[in-house]
């Protein structure tokens, strides 16, 4: 059944009315829900009517439905990707059963865990952005942070259906706990680090969503391999939204510095000063938010090696991304992944057994694909004849948690002691007058076509309506 | 009117993608691959189904190219960017706009009204461009009949198009485009509507075509036309794309009193009879003004809508019939007939409400420029140029 049923409360495809415990038990839920997004929701926009996608079925056809949207009215509710007939468990221990439809008792609480740790998340990131529409550069960027926080917001409402359907009491209090705790709060913070950070201004959010939800990527991506269905299921939906969270920052970075180049390129320098006088970023602070939101994003994987990521592999809870296109034996029994450790002053690479570095493959995969998209960056400078080139710092540089928690390594990779680290961090990440500088530039901008000084318009609209486009209507 | 051949190819534009593999995991026939840099759309599979479409976030899989042969897998892998804007299609998905080939196809076609004119001042406001190559409309065949004679060498037929519940507001001489599916691409090809505003069925949302079944090119070559013969095989409840209405100044007044030249061979008669028959459907209403047909075909045989045109009421219209290629009978052009009838042509022509419509063949275009000349009694060139600004001559050729 692909159709989504509009007419419940709850708009589902997965035939809710037919249970009508667990029905009641969301039903219950969502008032509360409501309420948390009236409270750390995007700040001041009840009343605005914002061009949003809507998924009004799961097939292709029915992907992206456009339509002026009060937020608090978004039709939030449970999609699941159509299930694949015969579907198996691909990888570990189990590879050839039946993908599970319940949970195996066995793995209870470690998939609740997973599933409250990926859920945790959605809300989170809508609490570190609810200030920024108050500064947006365009009605344009307004519009996509909205799309983004309703589709978070959504993402929210996948995993509590998951923790209501198939893990009973403990996981409605686990519900009730997602809603409970605040990004950045003292007492009852959310439970990744990152996800306590401030997301303080837009270059922030876009290298956010460029970054940070790219691990959200590889994380969902990793689940959707998943041996328990419905978490694959629920996963591969959750994929296509955050897509488009992916594009808001990619496409984001790049017209800030399209715009940079561009004055660069008129006014011929590079001079830093002189280009913020201009009001624009220069490219070395955007280097910097770079290796910064890089290294923080980075601790997300866990340790290089990690016992737990081999349980979950083992036992079919989480694949690998991409799993079932990898041409090995998916028990990964006598294979060998390469980790790096710091050795006195050296970084030095050594093989450990594949099932125990899962977190630094997939760690791996995302640097990877994040590499590939900073080449895309790469090509703006290069259009305008300027020699600057993005690179990602080194794998230990600025690191919490893992092999290099106790060290201090350069972007370029070499160990340094705690005094020249202390001495030269600055060049390296956003400064506190970095932070300034770009807090400076964050005004509001809401006529339709128009963009702050920092960033360039984008290439095409939303739904191929024009860049001028009302893309929010304030109520 | 028809057009020349075109292959549309689905593209998807690099600068715009963010490699999400989203396009890649929905294509249900495995037609999107990439490689380190791109992702692509294999031409030899796609057939434009437009699934990956919504659901890509950034609209980079929303690109087409007309071109005679589709690039390569191998060709896209290597772009930073999608080809240069002269081979650009424009930007024909975008609601409202009209395609570039549709407006190229269009000014060749009313290249010898003397440039662009506007409407009759009495026309009503056209809906252009609702549907798009790339989201058009989805229309039901309600029927398809052979309008010339069993014996006839050309198959023209007459075919029904249901919209059902999709708005598709046409007025008489507005065209749409039929949209085939090939592999690799689109084959486009424009068609005139032959129905009036109000349906061929009045009240229904239908609308009717003329349709030559093409079998040999100008030469007399044999070649068989992609979108004609998809069109007069297609059967009763089949389902075909369509994009459209296009034409924002091949149109009707509304006016009382309102004359109306018709000048037209073979399929141009479409048109004609959406307009006759507009004002057919209005007779009662005894809103005054004159219609007058010239109507070319080889035989009676072979001329669209014959058996119709016949029962229609002469105090509707006049219809003028030219055959030129009766056995035993001298061969007589349109504009032989319009030499024939040069007085009341020359009393039309005076009259400022009367509007001129001519539809059909190239080859036509010069004979009845010269007809006019001599029956006008003035400078024609200065009396067209008069009529075209003040949008009461309109051409449409192929």
């Amino acid at each position: 059944m692909s159709g989504i049923n509009y007419s419940e409360k709850i708009p589902n495809n997965v035939d809710l009315a037919s249970n009508r415990t667990l029905q009641r038990a969301l039903e219950h839920w969502q008032p509360n829900y409501l309420k948390w997004w009236a409270d750390m929701g995007p700040d001041k926009s009840t009343s605005f009517d914002v061009y949003l996608r809507t998924a009004v079925s799961v097939d292709p056809k029915g992907w992206a439905h456009y339509d002026y949207v009060r937020m608090p009215d978004y039709r939030w509710g449970i999609f699941l990707a159509p299930a694949e007939a015969g579907r198996q468990v691909n990888f570990g221990a189990h590879k050839g059963d039946t993908a599970w439809q319940e949970v195996p008792g066995e793995y209870r609480s470690t998939l609740r865990r997973i599933i409250v740790t990926q859920g945790d998340t959605e809300p989170a990131s809508v609490e570190q952005q609810r200030h920024l529409g108050l500064t947006c550069p365009s009605l344009y960027d307004l519009r996509n942070i909205f799309q983004v926080n309703v589709e978070e917001g959504r993402h929210l409402w996948a995993m509590v259906y998951l923790l209501h359907a198939h893990f009973g009491k403990d996981g409605r209090e686990e519900g009730e706990a997602l809603l409970a705790r605040r990004s950045g709060d003292a007492d009852n913070p959310r439970i990744l680090t990152a996800f306590n950070e401030k997301t303080p201004d837009w270059l922030s959010f876009f290298m956010f969503t460029f970054i940070t939800d790219r691990d959200g990527k590889f994380q969902l991506a990793a689940l959707a391999e998943s041996g328990f269905d419905p978490l694959s299921r629920t996963c591969r939906f959750m994929l296509t939204e955050e897509a488009h969270h992916l594009f808001v920052g990619e496409s984001g970075v790049a017209r800030i510095i399209e715009r940079t180049c561009e004055l660069m390129a008129q006014h011929r320098t590079d001079d830093v000063a002189k280009l913020r006088g201009l009001g624009v970023i220069d490219l070395p602070t955007l280097q910097r938010y770079l290796n910064f939101h890089f290294s923080v994003t980075s601790d997300l994987y866990g340790s290089e090696v990690s016992s737990n990521a081999a349980s979950f592999y083992t036992n079919g809870l989480k694949g690998r991304f991409q799993e079932t296109t990898i041409g090995d034996d998916h028990r990964l029994e006598s294979a060998q992944y390469p980790v790096m450790e710091v050795i006195g002053e050296r970084i030095v690479t050594r093989n450990v057994g594949a099932v125990t570095a899962l977190n630094e493959r997939l760690r791996d995969d995302w640097t990877h694909d994040l590499e590939n998209a900073i080449e895309r960056w790469n090509r703006i400078p290069e259009k305008h004849g300027i020699g600057f080139r993005f690179k990602l710092p080194h794998k230990g540089f600025h690191r919490r948690i893992g092999v290099f928690a106790e060290h201090h390594v350069s972007p370029d990779g070499k160990v340094l002691a705690e005094a020249e680290w202390t001495h030269r961090h600055q060049q390296w990440l956003p400064s506190a007058e970095d932070r300034a500088f770009v807090q400076s530039l964050m005004g509001r901008v809401t006529e339709p076509g128009k963009f702050a000084n920092w960033i360039a318009p984008p290439r095409q609209g939303i739904n191929k309506q024009p860049v001028n486009f009302e893309y929010v209507r304030f109520g | 009117m028809q057009t020349a051949e075109l292959i549309r190819q689905h593209l998807i534009d690099p600068e715009i993608c963010i490699r999400c593999n989203t396009c890649e995991e929905t294509c249900p026939i495995d037609a999107i691959t990439h490689d380190s840099r791109n992702y692509v759309v294999k031409p030899e599979i796609c057939n434009n189904c437009n699934d990956c479409v919504a659901p890509c976030p950034t609209g980079a899989i929303d690109s087409w190219r007309s071109i005679a042969k589709p690039y390569s897998t191998a060709e896209q892998f290597a772009w930073d960017s999608l080809p240069a804007a002269a081979e650009d299609a424009g930007n024909e998905d975008r609601p409202g706009d009209i395609p570039e080939e549709v407006a190229r196809f269009a000014a060749a076609a009313s290249q010898a009204q003397g440039g662009t004119a506007p409407p009759p001042w009495s026309a009503a406001h056209p809906y252009v461009g609702l549907y798009s190559l790339a989201r058009p409309a989805i229309a039901t065949c309600a029927g398809n009949f052979r309008l010339t004679a069993a014996d006839a060498g050309s198959d023209i037929r007459h075919i029904v198009l249901d919209f059902g519940t999709t708005a598709f507001p046409v007025l008489e001489g507005q065209s749409l485009a039929v949209i085939v599916a090939l592999a690799g691409g689109q084959h486009v090809r424009m068609y005139s509507i032959a129905s009036p505003r109000n349906g061929e069925r009045p009240g229904y949302n239908n609308v009717s075509l003329t349709v030559k079944r093409v079998t040999e090119d100008r030469d007399g070559k044999p070649v068989r036309g992609i979108a004609s013969n998809f069109l007069c095989d297609l059967k009763k409840g089949d389902q075909l794309s369509v994009a459209g209405p296009f034409g924002s100044t091949f149109l009707m007044p509304n006016h009382p009193g309102a004359n109306l030249i018709m000048i037209c061979t073979g399929t141009g008669s479409a048109p004609m009879r959406a307009m006759t028959e507009r004002r057919r459907r209005r007779l009662a209403l005894k809103e005054g003004g004159e219609l007058m047909l010239f109507f070319g075909a080889r035989t009676p045989g072979e001329l669209p809508y014959f058996g119709p045109l016949m029962k229609l009421p002469v105090d509707l219209i006049d219809v003028q019939l030219a055959f030129s290629r009766v056995s035993g009978k001298a061969k007589e052009y349109v504009q032989d007939r319009m030499r024939a009838c040069g007085g009341k042509a020359a009393r039309l022509l005076a009259d400022e409400n009367t509007y001129v419509y001519l539809c059909g063949h190239k080859q036509m275009e010069q004979g009845v420029e010269a007809a006019f000349a001599e029956i006008c009694g003035v400078d024609w060139n200065a009396m067209k140029e008069r009529m075209r600004s003040a949008g009461r001559y309109h051409v449409e050729t192929y």
